[in-house]
């Protein structure tokens, strides 16, 4: 018995949600917040996980061997997919931002 | 708020939330003891049931199909989205086709990126689309092949042939494949209805276990996605080079 992955997820929505804080800069903070999501991978493959398991993927092993949770992995997923739109969306503005202002200071422009 | 305050208001949130979250992992099941009932009946089921032997695929595209759908239309907003965000603008016009970079010349591309990057390509396409094929047998699927097909047109770009890819951005053909993707996802699970049954449901024959053309309507939708998904990822990613290697401030 392990607590060890989540952990990990803990620790690295921790650290994302820490670097979207403190940023003073909006493509750093867009990534962290993609380290802040990557959280949620970790806990949704972990929550599935089942030792001596195989993976759920059946064209070498019979249906009867034990798999791991292949609904978590199918929501992992999409939650991939949701992390690399909204990734996309937000650079997008950071792009129109630094077009407007000349920074990406999320305070705005030094004075 | 400075960023004193920030840090202070933070870690402030951040001990409530740890508190919570130990609370909330005490819930959880000891790592690797999971038994969730849908899942093992998927993994026993899945294959009996639907011919497929890729059980992940079998959940996205055919038992959960119709969250899928959404999820694929939230890819397509995110994509129009993108695409309006980053029109010209009335102070932009087109400048000449090239990399620019603030206070420095940029250098040429090499020959050897070059070889490389185009020589890439084709064996990059070429495994995106056995990926998306495969969805159903083996890991893989649209979303995934999808983006290993976008990743053969970022090659194309690395390699310096920025021309090429501009011509690709006037073309809208693009937008026209993204689209038909998404139109297609929908057309086969009307099919579903079409049959007498419900809406996406497998309604189309299952084939044999581990064949090319098996698991009714999950190798269709799996190519409909990876349409989708690789022409909005090649999309996106010209309109992203379309604003820094084409789009120049005017005034």
């Amino acid at each position: 018995m392990t607590y060890l992955p989540y952990a990990v997820a803990a620790w690295l929505f921790a650290v994302g949600l820490y670097g979207v804080v403190t940023s003073r800069n909006m493509l750093h903070q867009i990534i962290s917040l993609s380290v802040a999501q990557a959280s949620t991978y970790v806990l949704l493959l972990s929550v599935g996980f089942r030792t001596h398991a195989t993976a759920p993927v059946f064209g070498d092993v019979p249906p009867t061997r034990t798999a791991v949770d292949p609904v978590v992995q199918a929501l992992s997923l999409t939650d991939v997919v949701v992390g690399a739109t909204v990734t996309a969306l937000l650079l997008a503005i950071a792009v129109q931002v630094h077009k407007r202002t000349g920074s990406l200071d999320p305070e705005g422009p030094a004075t | 708020m400075t960023l004193r305050t920030r840090r202070a208001v933070f870690l402030l949130a951040a001990a409530v939330f740890t508190g919570l979250l130990l609370w909330g992992f005490g819930g959880l099941p000891h790592f690797g003891t999971f038994q969730g009932a849908y899942g093992v009946i998927l993994d026993h089921g899945a294959v009996p049931e639907r011919h497929i032997t890729d059980v992940v695929t079998a959940v996205n595209f055919d038992y959960r199909g119709f969250d899928t759908l959404g999820e694929e239309f939230i890819f397509f907003a995110a994509v129009v989205g993108v695409t309006c965000i980053l029109r010209a603008q009335p102070d932009e016009a087109s400048g000449h086709i090239a990399d620019y970079a603030f206070g420095r010349a940029v250098p040429p591309t090499s020959d050897a990126v070059r070889v490389l990057g185009l020589g890439l390509t084709p064996p990059t396409v070429l495994f995106g689309l056995y990926v998306i094929a495969h969805g159903h047998l083996t890991p893989g699927g649209g979303f995934q092949g999808g983006v290993i097909l976008a990743t053969g047109v970022l090659l194309i770009y690395l390699a310096g042939e920025l021309d090429d890819l501009h011509g690709l951005y006037t073309v809208p053909a693009l937008e026209r494949a993204e689209a038909l993707g998404a139109a297609a996802y929908i057309a086969i699970g009307l099919a579903g209805l079409l049959a007498g049954s419900a809406f996406l449901q497998n309604v189309w024959p299952l084939g044999r276990v581990g064949h090319l053309l098996s698991a009714g309507t999950v190798a269709p939708i799996d190519l409909a996605v990876g349409l989708e998904i690789g022409a909005g990822l090649v999309l996106l990613l010209v309109t992203f080079l379309h604003q820094t290697i084409v789009l120049r401030r005017t005034r």
